[in-house]
């Protein structure tokens, strides 16, 4: 759920767009149809990232090997955009009125669904304790429900977060506020990924 | 990269009317025999500086015949959407081609003062990696920095059509060709878009060997200069729609949009009407049902003259054309400057209603027969002609070449570069400032006029106005 506050309110993911199409279609109503488009992007996102983990996690004797495998990934990325800091230019290629697609797409090219993992793994490795002695298909159910929970929840939160910045602006504080409330979250986030990686590292390891 | 947005980029076009006045312009020197290297002028614009109107410093460059013409920043306004990601870029560094050398140089004026030359792209790599040849106008947008061409290939440019290519936006490595589909687009001359409506707009010259050596006077009256302005889909790269601004209609120029990206609408300058000598400007819009459409607004008459008045291209003709050379467009959508580089006028309509037009204010200054004189008694050479508004739209600079063979045909004997400035009225109107004045080092001649900070044709906004 921080994680969600935390994307939603980082202007890289998109708020800002909600608040164009809102100023430009003249009409509220569009400010909350373009969170909605950005949302269901980040959603879709988190999914594509975590049920794929979530198959993963019926390998329950293989499980510590998983997280440290996924802690190392999130690492790696974390590092990768810490030295490149470039944005991947096929994103200013989807056109403004595709806000979902580039929602996804910004997500998954920053790692916005990688960062999930171990905190996903983390929740299901608890669980997992539990549920070792049931059927893998339910533990892979079980798992998938909580991919798709850990997707709702951080989505929910991220559109909330996002909601309450974009409201703020378009009906209160105009669009000065967007200059002054923009700060480059590149290395923060880059070492989000490293920290959250490096936990997910240490508690597999423990 | 920043750590909060460039304090010079904003949302919207209202909001960066409202920032903090021009205090430095850079103006483009050049040297019209190639016989000194051009360069790039600081000038003083801040009234209250002991040095107002002087140039402060000059960047030579280390070759020469570049012909600098227009030029741009590498960040802008534009930079303030997401869905771009470079909201922390620096607006530092101003991106001048050679039009005649097909060179581009990256300018680093971070201190003003001290502006040095950061990059040069020698003209082979351009040539190798686009194909293209003779950099035009900069803006700087999504994938990167946009740049239009005159030329394609080939010793003369004719080899391929010219077209727009895509820089890099932080390392200006050149990235490649910006066109998916042209359609039928075989010139290019200007361009400018609308970021969140997603188009493009683009417009026709001539092809190389129909200016770099002056106007071809049988070109002009078989009309075989450009007439057309094509619409293009900004994000597929692709040509959607051409109008044909009727081929009379010769050399339509500058793309004008509208600021505030709410409204779909822009004007466009054409230079020459074959049939009558008017200049005239076109506003082009878009319809409900997503077509383009475009019809002549404003037209300015030639005012007839003596044959012995006129340079040997004008003499049959016994008038002179206005030529509206450049055109720009205040940021708040109000007032279109109409440079008319002939009859030595400088035009503010009120656009307001941008389908009719009204005359609000005129400046005479040069011109082929009127020369007028500025205030100051001082030479004002050729006509005005790069004309740049401030953001606050107070204040409207303009210079005085066109093109250097241009100057030369239309006016024979005259030389010499000027830059001089008109204040804007509280209800429009416009007059020349007493002094403000800047002559530049003899030998040189001045083109485009970049105001720090940006000005009125450079930043593309991503927010309306509210």
């Amino acid at each position: 759920m921080g994680a969600g506050i935390y994307h939603g309110l980082n202007p890289g993911m998109g708020w800002p767009l909600a608040v164009s199409a809102a100023l430009m279609e003249k009409r509220r109503s569009a400010l909350w149809g373009a969170l909605a488009a950005l949302a269901l992007g980040h959603f879709l996102a988190m999914l594509a990232i975590l049920l794929p983990f979530s198959i993963l996690t019926t390998l329950v004797e293989w499980q510590s090997e998983i997280r440290i495998t996924a802690g190392l990934l999130v690492i790696a990325l974390g590092i990768y955009l810490l030295i490149t800091r470039r944005h991947p230019r096929f994103l200013a290629r989807v056109p403004p009125s595709r806000l979902a697609l580039w929602s996804f797409l910004a997500a998954m090219a920053h790692g916005a669904g990688l960062m999930l993992v171990p905190i996903y793994l983390g929740i299901c490795g608890q669980s997992g304790v539990d549920a070792g002695h049931g059927a893998a298909g339910m533990l892979m159910a079980g798992n998938a429900g909580t991919a798709l929970l850990v997707a709702i929840v951080h989505t929910l939160a991220m559109a909330l977060a996002g909601s309450v910045l974009a409201g703020l602006m378009y009906f209160w504080l105009g669009l000065k506020f967007l200059t002054k409330a923009w700060f480059n979250l590149d290395v923060v986030w880059a070492l989000s990924l490293i920290v959250v990686g490096a936990i997910g590292v240490a508690t597999a390891v423990i | 990269m920043n750590i909060k947005p460039d304090p010079t980029f904003h949302a919207s076009a209202k909001l960066a009317m409202e920032a903090p006045v021009e205090k430095l312009a850079f103006t483009l020197m050049l040297s019209p025999d190639g016989t000194q290297p051009d360069g790039l002028a600081v000038v003083d614009v801040d009234p209250k500086s002991k040095t107002y109107g002087q140039i402060v410093h000059s960047l030579f460059m280390p070759n020469t015949g570049d012909e600098f013409h227009h030029f741009g920043w590498n960040a802008c306004s534009s930079a303030l959407s997401p869905l771009t990601g470079h909201a922390f870029l620096e607006r530092r560094y101003l991106i001048i081609p050679g039009i005649r050398s097909s060179r581009i140089y990256i300018i680093d004026v971070k201190e003003p003062l001290k502006a040095k030359i950061h990059k040069i792209i020698e003209p082979e790599e351009l040539m190798a990696k686009t194909g293209y040849s003779r950099p035009h106008t900069i803006h700087c947008g999504p994938e990167g920095i946009y740049v239009s061409t005159l030329g394609g290939g080939g010793k003369d440019g004719t080899d391929g059509p010219p077209g727009i290519f895509i820089m890099d936006c932080e390392t200006f490595e050149i990235l490649g060709r910006y066109e998916m589909d042209r359609g039928v687009q075989d010139k290019q001359y200007d361009f400018w878009w609308n970021l969140p409506r997603n188009y493009m707009v683009s417009s026709e010259w001539g092809l190389p060997p129909q200016f770099e050596n002056g106007i071809v006077a049988e070109d002009l009256l078989s009309n075989k200069y450009g007439h057309s302005i094509h619409f293009w889909d900004l994000r597929a790269r692709k040509n959607m729609q051409t109008i044909d601004l009727g081929e009379n209609h010769q050399m339509a120029l500058e793309i004008r949009p509208a600021h505030d990206p709410a409204k779909e609408y822009g004007f466009c300058g054409v230079v020459v009407d074959t049939t009558n000598l008017q200049g005239s400007i076109f506003t082009w819009w878009r319809d409900d049902d997503g077509t383009w459409q475009a019809r002549k607004v404003i037209t300015i008459d030639p005012v007839p003259a003596d044959p012995d008045d006129l340079p040997p291209l004008l003499k049959g003709f016994s008038a002179v054309p206005p030529l509206v050379t450049d055109i720009d467009l205040s940021l708040d959508d109000k007032y279109l400057y109409v440079a008319c580089w002939g009859l030595g006028e400088m035009h503010q309509y009120d656009v307001s209603d941008p389908m009719n037009p009204t005359l609000a204010g005129k400046v005479e200054l040069g011109g082929i027969v009127a020369n007028h004189k500025p205030p100051n008694g001082k030479d004002f050479a050729y006509g005005p002609q790069m004309v740049e508004v401030s953001r606050d739209g107070r204040r409207v600079y303009w210079t005085n070449s066109l093109y250097s063979t241009w100057d030369d045909q239309f006016y024979p004997g005259d030389e010499g570069g000027q830059m001089v400035m008109a204040d804007v009225g509280e209800n429009g109107g416009l007059t020349l400032n007493k002094d403000f004045y800047v002559d530049f080092p003899k030998g040189y001649r001045s083109h485009q006029i970049r105001l720090e900070g940006g000005d009125c044709s450079t930043d593309s906004f991503c927010y309306p106005n509210v």
